[in-house]
């Protein structure tokens, strides 16, 4: 086959690489693709549209968290993990805290441990209404889902700063408690959102759930299966989505968990479509427990007798949380000083991301773009 | 059987609504959700815009001041709460506090600092620094209007650009500063207290110690007596 006319070179750069893979076509998606959810990059290998291969490439965003971590006091690292996973500050400084508190055994005053549960809910309906958000966004529903999801957030944003003085970076979690009780009318303002937050998710789902073209391009798209699911580790509404019944809030029971009535939604095929529904779904039972929460909540202090300087005995401890995306655990050494010997983030992100070549495969490139969203990553957290 | 593209007009109803509601509905702010920014052109240079809807709240942390207990014109440093002990500068976690202790003309650590800078482009705005600081010394502030022409200069803050009445603290975070005034005040009390105990347990020691010396020298005389008659006349 020849043609007599010279074809113009293409925009993007074009490798070529041995015999063997001779007509595949090397695309290199990223590091500032903007459905590439940060600086991640994928290397994919295409066959027309089809994805042969994907190699994802990270650590464009690597901030040296841990090993900073272990040059400072316990303390001091408080405020780098709300920039682990820049939209969950709130669950991050609870994972860190109840790993350190297992170190030193302080006990958490009962409005602590409530308030707590309340903000670590409140952060899963921003994460969830935000990446419900961006997810359609990848999809090419642009801006229109977004903006109505960053309209609750914005409002759960401002509750944050009433209480924490920060919208997204909290920092308001202590060994041994909270860094200060909410202000007086917090609670009201919070039971007022909670009590009008259904009727936002009814209209979402009025606006999403019924659309043919998001269940074209999510049902049967990046099916993953509860048994490959577990064997690489998946955790949160992505291990939920493939039918596997794992929560920590109800394995562990961590905080007081133990107290509220709620359940725990599960997927059935493992598409992308579950992995979107799981979220919405989950953020009505969140609803459920904060409304448990608030009603119950007592007054009292919310700071411990913590020790002013965290000195803790030598001690290996491994605290977890299922923060919105998943386990995030901190594993601490400490070696008797004031500094951890040893701080390791298991990041939820990170180990999530760990299938998306299976899942991709087979699929055209529109749609790797669609299934990198439906895992939900911040590259803040994937790199640290 | 469901007409394929009903879901899509749903959705496409719901926009509509919001669209024609956000001209006619009372409460627009449920639907326009615009923030404003916080002017604060008609408010004085160190206060708190004036308008109410705005996205400073009395808990709002920006960058961190020193404060200090001078009024009106008074010299803040001769109030300044610092004592340039330097555990904030240590506690910091992106390292961006630098200290220099002030020593008098012998060469004597005067308690003060000679230089207190914090470059707030390093700054991470945790409030470390505010809760480790033993003297109440350094607080947040929340004025946000901080963009500079000068890279290096204008976003490092010297000692005197940081520091700030504690007037001024009250007014931007009134329940805060009067919680840490509280809580000063009482460990005042306390400290004075327990100098008040001290110093009368070491009276009455002193007391104690007089009154046996007095006892021993009550008691001398009747022994010493002997000595001025033994002398020969």
């Amino acid at each position: 086959m020849s043609t007599a006319a010279p074809i113009a070179a293409p925009p993007y750069k074009l490798v070529r690489h041995d015999e063997a893979e001779a007509g595949l076509l090397e695309v290199s998606m990223g590091p500032h693709h903007p459905s590439t959810h940060g600086v991640f990059r994928m290397d994919v290998k295409l066959d027309g549209e089809t994805v042969v291969r994907l190699k994802p490439v990270f650590g464009y965003l690597h901030r040296n968290h841990e090993k900073l971590a272990e040059g400072m006091s316990y303390l001091s690292s408080m405020p780098f993990t709300d920039r682990l996973d820049y939209f969950n500050s709130m669950a991050n400084n609870w994972a860190y805290a109840l790993a350190a508190e297992k170190l030193v055994d302080v006990p958490v005053p009962e409005r602590a441990q409530y308030l707590r549960v309340i903000m670590a809910e409140l952060t899963r309906l921003v994460n969830h209404t935000s990446l419900v958000g961006f997810f359609l966004n990848d999809l090419g529903a642009l801006g229109t889902p977004l903006l109505y999801a960053f309209r609750e957030r914005e409002r759960i944003l401002d509750l944050f700063e009433q209480a924490s003085g920060a919208r997204m970076m909290c920092n308001y979690f202590r060994f041994g408690g909270l860094r200060c009780d909410v202000p007086a009318g917090w609670l009201d303002r919070t039971r007022a959102l909670v009590g009008g937050f259904p009727k936002f998710l009814d209209e979402f789902e009025k606006l999403l759930c019924e659309n043919e073209i998001i269940l074209a391009r999510t049902q049967h798209v990046g099916v993953l299966s509860g048994a490959q699911a577990i064997n690489a580790g998946i955790t949160g509404p992505m291990l939920r989505a493939s039918g596997v019944n794992y929560d920590l809030r109800k394995v562990d029971a961590y905080g007081i968990y133990d107290r509220f009535s709620f359940r725990v939604p599960l997927g059935a095929a493992g598409d992308c479509y579950d992995r979107f529904m799981i979220r919405m779904l989950e953020m009505r039972e969140s609803l459920k427990i904060l409304e448990q929460a608030l009603r119950d909540i007592p007054e009292g202090p919310v700071m411990g007798n913590a020790p002013r300087v965290f000195k803790p005995a030598a001690a290996e401890v491994y605290g977890r949380v299922e923060s919105p995306k998943g386990e995030l655990g901190f594993y601490l050494i400490a070696d008797g000083t004031t500094k951890p010997y040893r701080y390791r983030v298991r990041p939820p992100s990170l180990i999530n991301l760990t299938v998306l070549e299976d899942l991709c495969v087979g699929h055209s490139i529109a749609d790797a773009v669609v299934i990198l969203g439906s895992i939900d990553i911040v590259l803040g957290e994937v790199d640290r | 059987m469901k007409l394929l593209g009903s879901g899509i007009f749903k959705g496409m109803a719901v926009t509509l609504e919001n669209f024609v509601r956000s001209y006619f509905d009372r409460d627009r702010k449920h639907h326009l959700f615009t923030k404003e920014y916080a002017w604060k052109s008609d408010a004085p240079a160190d206060q708190l815009p004036a308008r109410a809807d705005t996205t400073v709240t009395t808990r709002s942390r920006n960058f961190p001041m020193l404060l200090h207990d001078g009024k009106g014109s008074e010299d803040p440093m001769a109030s300044i709460r610092c004592v340039a002990c330097q555990i904030c500068e240590r506690e910091c976690p992106p390292q961006c506090i630098f200290i220099e202790k002030e020593y008098d003309a012998n060469g004597k650590f005067v308690k003060r600092p000679v230089i207190f800078d914090i470059d707030i482009s390093v700054c991470m705005s945790c409030q470390i620094c505010v809760e480790v600081c033993p003297f109440d010394a350094i607080v947040m502030n929340s004025e946000f209007e901080l963009s500079n022409n000068d890279r290096f200069n204008g976003l490092l803050v010297r000692r005197d650009a940081l520091l700030k009445s504690n007037d001024y603290y009250h007014r931007i975070h009134p329940e805060e500063a009067q919680e840490r005034d509280d809580r000063m005040a009482r460990e005042k009390a306390e400290k004075e207290a327990k100098q008040a105990a001290a110093d009368a347990a070491k009276k009455k020691a002193a007391e104690l110690a007089a009154e046996k010396a007095a006892e021993l020298a009550a008691a001398k005389p009747k022994v010493d007596p002997a000595a001025p008659t033994a002398t020969p006349q």
